[in-house]
This record gives C-alpha cells, structure tokens and sequence, in this order.
C-alpha cells in the first residue's frame, strides 16, 4: 500500500461511506419490486414502468421550471448586488458577502413562515396597506409567483457568494488597461468584466440550479401545495405512499436529469478556457 | 529630440494623499520623440506621476499640458496616450490577435483591417505569424512583454508610457528587451516615458532620465550627465557601488577626510562649501607604485575581490574605512588578499556633492 493511499483512506472511506454509499442504496432500492422494503427482492423495472405511465413528469416539469427561473431571476438580481459589493467593499467584499449567509442558520421553514406572515390577507404587507389607505389588495400568497419569490429569496447566498468571488477575481489592471485603450465603461464590462467573471456567474447558476430543483418547501408553505414538485412527489412516495422503490426511482430519475444538465453546461462552457488556462 | 516644442509638460503637478505629498512640485517638458525615464526606489511617487499622466489618477494641483494643451480633466481612455502595465494587464481569456486589435476592436473598425494592423505589428515585434490565434496566457514572459508593447502600440497613442514593465523578467532576457524597446522607440518614433527603479535599465535605453526621490524630480539630464555629474549623493549611488567620502573644507582649499583628517586634493570647490562628500566611481580609482603617482592616494590592506565578468571589483579597507576600486580584466595587476596596496585617484575624476 502506497503512503500516499493510506494516507488517503480517512477521506475514502468517508466518502465511501457518506456519499457513495446511500446513493448506491438508493439506486438499488429502486430496482425492487413496489412497496417492500427489502434489498433482498428480485431486481424489478416496475417502478420506473409507473413512472413512465404515470404524470409525474408534470412533477418533473415544475420542478426543473422552477429551478430555472429562479436561477435566471438570481443571475440578473445577484450580478449587479455582487458588482456593487466588490467594487465598493474591495477585499473586504466577501466578508460583507459572508453576512448574506446569516439567515441560513434559521431553519427554512421558519423563514417561509415569516413570508407567509408577510404576504398572508391582513399580514404586514397588506395590513399596513389597508390601515394607512383603507385599500383591501389580493393576497399574492399561495400562488406560482409567491414560489417563485420565495425560491429566490431562499437561493440569493448562493449564487451571491460564487459571483462576487468571480467578480473580486478580476484584476483591476484590465479593467485600467482597457480603459487606457479607449473602452468606455460599457465596453469595459462587457469585453474585460463579463468574461472574466463568467466562471463565477457558471457556478452560481449551476450551484443555484441544483438546490432549487431540490426545493420543496417553497412549494408547500407559500404555494399552498397548488404546484406539486418533484421532490413532493418522492416524499410522499417514502412517507404516506410508503413505496419506498418508488421514491428511490424518482430519485434516481431526478438524479441523472439533473447530472445530464450539469455536465451538458459544463461542456459547453469549459472553466479552465474561460479563465484563459486552456 | 525632434521638435523645439514639448510634447508634454508637467507644470507644477503634485498629487496628495492626505497631508502627505506622493507626488511634490515637478516641473518637466519632454520633447517629441523622446525616451524618456523617471527613475526612483519604491515610494518615490514615480507610479502616481505615471499614473496623471495616463490620466487614471487626477493631480492635486498643477497642469499637465499635451502639445499646449490642459489635459487634466481628459478621462483615461479620451487621452492619446497608452500605457504598458508592470503586470501587462493581458486579457488571459483572449488570443494573442484579440489583445492586439483591441483598441481597434473599441474604435469600431472592421475585422480584417484589424487582422492587417495586428499581424504589421507581430512582425515588428519579431512575434510568429501563428501566435495570432493563440491564447496568451500561454505565451512565455517575454512574448507576453511584446504582446504588451503590440497592444499599446495598436492605439496608435502620441505617447507611450511603460510602468516598470520588465521588473519581473529574469535577467538575461531583461537586458535583450531593454535594447529591443529602445530599437522599436527608434522604429516607431514615437514618445517613449518610461518608469524603473533600476537607473541601470535607465541608462540603457533614456535619451533622458529624471530621478525622483521622496516625490520631488532631484535631478533630470542625459544618462552621460547623471552618471558623471549626479547633484546629489543619492543620485550617485544610484548606479552601481560608488565611493563616497565624506569631507569638510580642510586648510588652503584641499578637503579633510572626515574619518582620519587626511588631507585631500579636491576638484573644482563649488562656492562657500563647507562640508558634503566626495564621490569617485570605482573605475576611477588605481592601484598606484607610489603615493606620488595620483593626486590623492591611500594605503590601505586588500581585503576581498569579485569578478564581474569583464571587470574585477577590489575591496580596499583603509582604517575602517572601506574603497571599491574596479579594473579591467585585461589589465596586470598582481596583488594578492591581504597584500599592503596604495590606491589613488586624480583630482579631476571625483565629484564634490553636498547632500
């Protein structure tokens, strides 16, 4: 055994054990056959049978939708918050990034809650509206767009923190430089700034893409379970439906969607060339 | 120097920060054509100066003038000018064709006159037609440092400005591009402002050279000037290792050495001096057989030799004073360490500074 191997073990092992491990469970839960919870069965595609002739890719849809407007939305938001933030705190930005992080350490749920607070008919919005105007608005709460809002609000760190990093790594010499040569601010940010933090704006989305299309509370706590995602879909599957194969199909399924969508964009937008070391 | 009247010309400029003046009252008019240098260590305010002059910093008070013309308020990318970053400031995610056209890019002309004008250049700069298409970062240091001069030179600017851009070259390929820049500045003809800390890199390529020391410009002339005639101790032992003594007015006109109170033959006394130091450039100083031989001359124990390739560097010490004295190789002398030697120099070959 080669020093550097072992000297490698701790680390594979725990992969072996925390990574590869359930996702190999689950691969194999899905092959058994409906509702048993043995890894002993005869290996079965019947799940992935009602998968198929089922509507659960109507759950499929919502799911990846969602994610991707939600990503979209946070390109365009994050980008400029992250420009600002790097241009006017300068080494000190992704300190000031950092503190955008603080609302993670309240659970999720409790923060939808507060938006639920927020939104709800005689909530602080519009409450405050109709005590200060008399005006009695229609709730926005338990409808696509109150997803929608929360799913952004609840992602916003994660596409802020890779992009101001990608951001803060553009040397202020090119932009100088291309100033020197005639660019206008315009030009500077779309021939020098753009490009150059593309990696950071690549990362967030993907990052941003993957946790969303994981969501779930959104859905439930401010859509008013009107839109059923995916991963509502593979919950219920586990818990009410107790179907556990089933769930772990679906999970499987979501799993090689998504995988392909990364590694589709990864391909067409190579890191190493777009940071110029190819 | 081709035309009587100023391409630039600094009146007055100072740029302060604070209560502190990084940039302190500098006066300058450089003329069309020239290779001019601004020499000083680190923290002398050569990159702030630079830095107004390419317009990406504004002066505190002062004008600068561009053919007799304020351009204080001209934003950076409004003026004629360019400059060649101590960091090149490449664009890493572009060939090596798309960092040269892209001043012609930015001004709007069309692609195949840009890929004429870009391949005119490569050639001037001895870059190989295929690097066009290639991406920069992997170009080695020196090629990035043409790409660089190619970029610049594609603005067609009326003034070039280099910060320091050979500083972090290696040795043998800084001294092969210092004289490529001063052929190209011959080439193109164009005005040529150049900031170093080294007045070696200076020397080589400056038709003239201002020293700047604590934000102030103590001395500009010919590199011929500032070697043989520096105005100050800080200007001579700005190049290479120099012989400084200092010296106070001794009895009828000859200078006392202030260490031991020998007696020495001065050059040219300057009105009213009284005490400054005198300085002689190793290669001024011999090995004597007499005392009588030289003007000045010194007994002293041959402490240490280095070779320098063509020359050989002496260490003479003299009490606890300590000489440099320097010879050709070529030249016979037979002393050994630790051998008694007499130095010496003539009257003429030293400079009485007082500062």
């Amino acid at each position: 055994m080669s020093p550097g191997f072992r000297a490698s073990l701790p680390v594979v092992i725990f992969l072996l054990a925390g990574f590869a491990a359930p996702l190999i469970a689950v691969t194999w839960f899905s092959f058994m056959p409906a509702r048993t919870f043995s890894f002993a069965g005869a290996a079965t595609l019947e799940n992935y049978r009602t998968i198929v002739e089922s509507t659960s890719y109507i759950s499929f849809l919502w799911s990846l939708g969602l994610a991707a407007v939600t990503v979209v939305l946070l390109a365009f938001i994050a980008y400029p918050v992250a420009y600002g933030l790097v241009r006017v705190f300068g080494k000190w930005s992704m300190l000031v990034t950092l503190l955008f992080t603080i609302p993670l350490f309240v659970s999720e749920n409790i923060r939808l809650y507060g938006w639920v607070l927020f939104l709800i008919k005689n909530g602080v919005l519009l409450g405050t509206i109709k005590s200060l105007f008399g005006v009695q608005a229609e709730s926005m709460l338990f409808t696509l767009p109150a997803i929608i809002l929360g799913m952004v609000y609840v992602y916003l760190p994660f596409m802020l923190f890779p992009m101001s990093l990608g951001i803060s790594m553009v040397p202020q010499d090119t932009r100088d430089a291309a100033v020197d040569l005639g660019a206008s601010r315009w030009q500077v940010f779309r021939e020098v700034e753009l490009p150059l933090s593309m990696p950071g704006i690549l990362i967030g989305c993907l990052l941003t893409f993957v946790l969303a299309v994981g969501a779930i509370a959104e859905a439930k706590v401010l859509g008013g379970q009107q839109i059923i995602p995916i991963t509502h879909d593979i919950e219920i599957a586990f818990t009410y439906a107790q179907n556990w194969p089933l769930g772990a199909a679906l999970a499987v399924l979501l799993m090689l969607v998504v995988g392909a969508l990364v590694l589709l964009v990864l391909r067409r937008f190579d890191l190493d060339v777009l940071l110029g070391r190819r | 120097m081709t035309d009587s009247t100023p391409i630039l010309s600094l009146k007055s400029v100072r740029k302060m920060f604070g209560p502190y003046a990084a940039v302190d009252d500098i006066d300058i008019d450089i003329s069309e054509g020239e290779f001019f240098t601004i020499v000083g260590p680190s923290g002398s305010g050569k990159t702030t100066l630079l830095r107004m002059l390419a317009g990406m910093d504004q002066p505190t008070s002062g004008d600068i003038m561009l053919r007799g013309e304020r351009i204080n308020d001209i934003p950076a990318n409004k003026r004629p000018t360019c400059m060649v970053f101590q960091s090149l400031a490449l664009f890493p995610h572009r060939t090596v064709g798309q960092n040269i056209e892209f001043p012609l890019k930015i001004r709007g002309e069309d692609p195949e006159r840009r890929k004429a004008r870009a391949l005119q250049l490569m050639a001037l700069l001895r870059l190989p037609e295929h690097y066009y298409a290639k991406n920069v970062m992997k170009c080695s240091g020196g090629e990035r440092q043409r790409v660089a001069l190619a970029r610049a030179l594609a603005y067609d600017p009326q003034i070039l400005f280099f910060d320091e851009p050979l500083s972090a070259i290696d040795y043998k390929l800084r001294k092969t591009l210092e004289k490529e820049l001063k052929d190209i500045h011959r080439e193109t003809k164009k005005t040529f402002i150049y900031i170093t800390h080294s007045l070696e890199e200076a020397m080589v390529m400056s038709d003239r050279i201002g020293v700047m020391r604590a934000g102030k410009l103590v001395q500009v002339g010919t590199p011929h000037q500032i070697y043989t005639s520096p105005t100050t101790r800080f200007v001579s032992e700005f190049v290479g290792d120099v012989n400084v003594i200092p010296v106070s007015l001794g009895a009828r006109g000859s200078l006392r050495m202030a260490e031991n109170g020998r007696e020495l033959k001065p050059p040219k006394l300057p009105a009213g001096f009284g005490n400054g130091y005198l300085v002689v450039r190793p290669e001024y100083i011999r090995f004597l057989d007499k005392a009588g031989d030289a003007d000045n001359a010194v007994e002293g124990k041959l402490y240490n030799e280095y070779a320098l390739g063509s020359r050989i560097q002496y260490q003479v010490r003299v009490g606890d004073a300590v000489f440099v004295v320097e010879k050709l190789r070529q030249q016979p002398f037979s002393g050994k360490l630790d051998d008694k030697v007499i130095i010496g120099w003539d009257a003429k070959d030293a400079i009485l500074v007082t500062d």
